[in-house]
């Protein structure tokens, strides 16, 4: 009874570090090596556009409606104690330091994560991985490096991008809407929001997110089990392990960033 | 004078987890031929060829192609060697995203650096030698599960290979197809001499083309020889296998418990 729990909890532990390894490898194989920028600049290009430009709806649309959000609900604690002026801070604080970052990782991991799972996976259930293989040429190289590339350069401007639509959002609301004064808007913004502090620890979080985002995304398709079951587990499995992975992950900077 | 054995095969063992899957087995393919593995699906016929292709690692046992033991190659070294075989799969795994003459020139454009324009000469008679010229701008998903394999066979074909190896070549396919492809595997192998290595259960067809055959059963060769050879081969599970016969030597009975016990259990 004791001894069979004890089992299962090994088995575990074994085929999660097992995981940790071929996921390692993965990278390792993908990453390593000299660049081929002839073959491989057009196949960056095009996942930019896959993984990045495809995702812009989303994240304009996230963005926009965040923003206002935030700018609705500060103004109504604000204006209570009379400091509504202080709104552009709030607002584009929020944005640069937590939700940007947090919330274009999580609608990555669902929008272009949960994609890449299943593209990959399909490809490996068709046995086109192996067939690319057989021709001696190195999928880790072809299929997953471009990809991976893509997501790290993508995620950063993507959420710049969420940020500034916030801050735009929260402008329509706040300003347009509910009458804060423009001028005390943009001027406390500008007054109360460092360019390291703020701004690049944002780019930092996102950067570490997205890395973790798209490894975890191309591990899961590379990995999985080549049957139609095996694929749509995958693809669960990457944006629950991704969200979970980008909160815990923000938790742990949030703390070494602004914690001291 | 180059060897008249492409492949040999000595003492393979291979398991799969704890199953084994091939104990002690020996094979050899003839240059120039096309030899033919038989046997009961499930017992890792595919397996094989993925072995002799380098994807998978033996327990023991060698590989030897064209005399280099294909297990303890280096990365680069099998690269290498891939170049010089090529495998047709059972689907096709044509790569979904490029249109067919794409996936003809994909492994012209990746090992060559011929000109674009004679990339277009070579994957044209590619094409054409399968039958699918004018099918060049479909992609994938627009063809016929027949047509997929042939258009597959192009891009097999299209470094010149030395060896190709077939997985299941006939399976799913309808009777014309099916005699489109005996055709085009037995003429590329008279016309651009190659090495020909086909995986099948198909008894007809595969006695019909191949040159020499491997029955394969329980982890090894069970029988061997031309296919008129086999015809008169006195071992019994050959015979229940050439003839399709549904129980004998592999019982038709998935193994179980006896009948009446597990009868009687339900009343109990």
């Amino acid at each position: 009874m004791i001894a069979d729990r004890l089992q299962r909890i090994g088995h575990s532990t074994i085929s999660t570090v097992a995981g940790f390894g071929r996921a390692g490898f993965m990278l390792f194989g993908a990453l390593l090596g000299k660049p081929d920028f002839r073959k491989g600049f057009p196949l960056l290009v095009k996942q930019l556009y896959v993984i990045g430009v495809l995702s812009l709806l989303i994240i304009l649309v996230s963005g926009l409606f965040i923003g206002m959000v935030l700018a609705l609900q500060g103004y109504n604690v604000l204006v209570k104690f009379g400091a509504e002026g202080m709104l552009g801070p709030l607002v584009s604080l929020s944005l640069l330091r937590e939700l940007g970052p947090v919330v274009t990782a999580l609608l990555f991991a669902g929008r272009a994560g949960s994609a890449l799972t299943a593209e990959i996976g399909l490809m490996k259930a068709t046995e086109q991985l192996s067939s690319m293989e057989m021709m001696a040429v190195d999928p880790l190289r072809r299929i997953i490096a471009p990809r991976f590339w893509a997501g790290v350069i993508c995620m950063p401007l993507l959420a710049l991008i969420f940020n500034a639509v916030g801050i735009l959002g929260g402008h329509l609301v706040g300003v347009e809407w509910l009458g804060v004064d423009a001028g005390s808007y943009w001027s406390a913004m500008q007054a109360n929001v460092d360019l390291y502090q703020d701004v690049m620890n944002g780019v930092i979080k996102s950067l570490v997110f997205a890395l973790v985002v798209i490894w975890i995304a191309l591990h899961k398709g590379y990995d999985a089990v080549p049957t139609s079951e095996g694929i749509s587990r995958a693809t669960t499995e990457t944006v629950v392990t991704a969200s979970l992975a980008v909160l815990g992950f923000d938790f742990i900077l949030t703390a070494v960033m602004f914690g001291g | 004078m180059l060897s008249e054995i492409l492949i040999d095969i000595q003492g393979l063992s291979f398991s799969r987890g704890d199953r084994p899957i091939y104990r002690a087995m020996n094979m050899q393919v003839q240059r120039g031929k096309v030899t033919a593995i038989m046997g009961p699906s499930g017992i890792g016929k595919t397996t094989l060829l993925k072995l002799i292709g380098g994807q998978l690692k033996p327990d023991s046992g060698k590989i030897l192609f064209e005399g280099r033991d294909i297990p303890r190659l280096s990365r680069s070294e099998l690269y290498q060697a891939r170049k010089k075989m090529s495998m047709l799969f059972q689907s096709g795994a044509l790569f979904t995203e490029m249109t067919v003459f794409d996936n003809v020139a994909f492994p012209l454009r990746e090992h060559t650096k011929l000109p674009e324009s004679l990339i277009r000469r070579i994957v044209l008679m590619k094409l054409e030698a399968v039958g699918l010229r004018g099918a060049r701008d479909l992609m994938p998903a627009e063809l016929s599960g027949g047509m997929a394999r042939r258009a597959a066979l192009a891009r097999a074909i299209a470094l010149d290979p030395e060896l190709i190896m077939y997985d299941e070549p006939f399976a799913g396919q309808d009777p014309i197809s099916m005699g489109v492809i005996v055709r085009l595997i037995r003429e590329l192998n008279n016309a651009l001499g190659l090495t020909s290595v086909v995986v099948s259960h198909d008894v007809t067809e595969v006695m019909s083309i191949a040159d020499y055959v491997y029955v394969v059963a329980d982890k090894t060769v069970i029988g061997e020889g031309t296919p008129e050879q086999l015809r008169n081969d006195p071992s019994p599970l050959v015979q229940q296998f050439l003839r399709g016969e549904a129980d004998g030597p592999v019982p038709f009975h998935f193994k179980a418990a006896a009948y009446q016990d597990e009868l009687m259990e339900l009343t109990r």
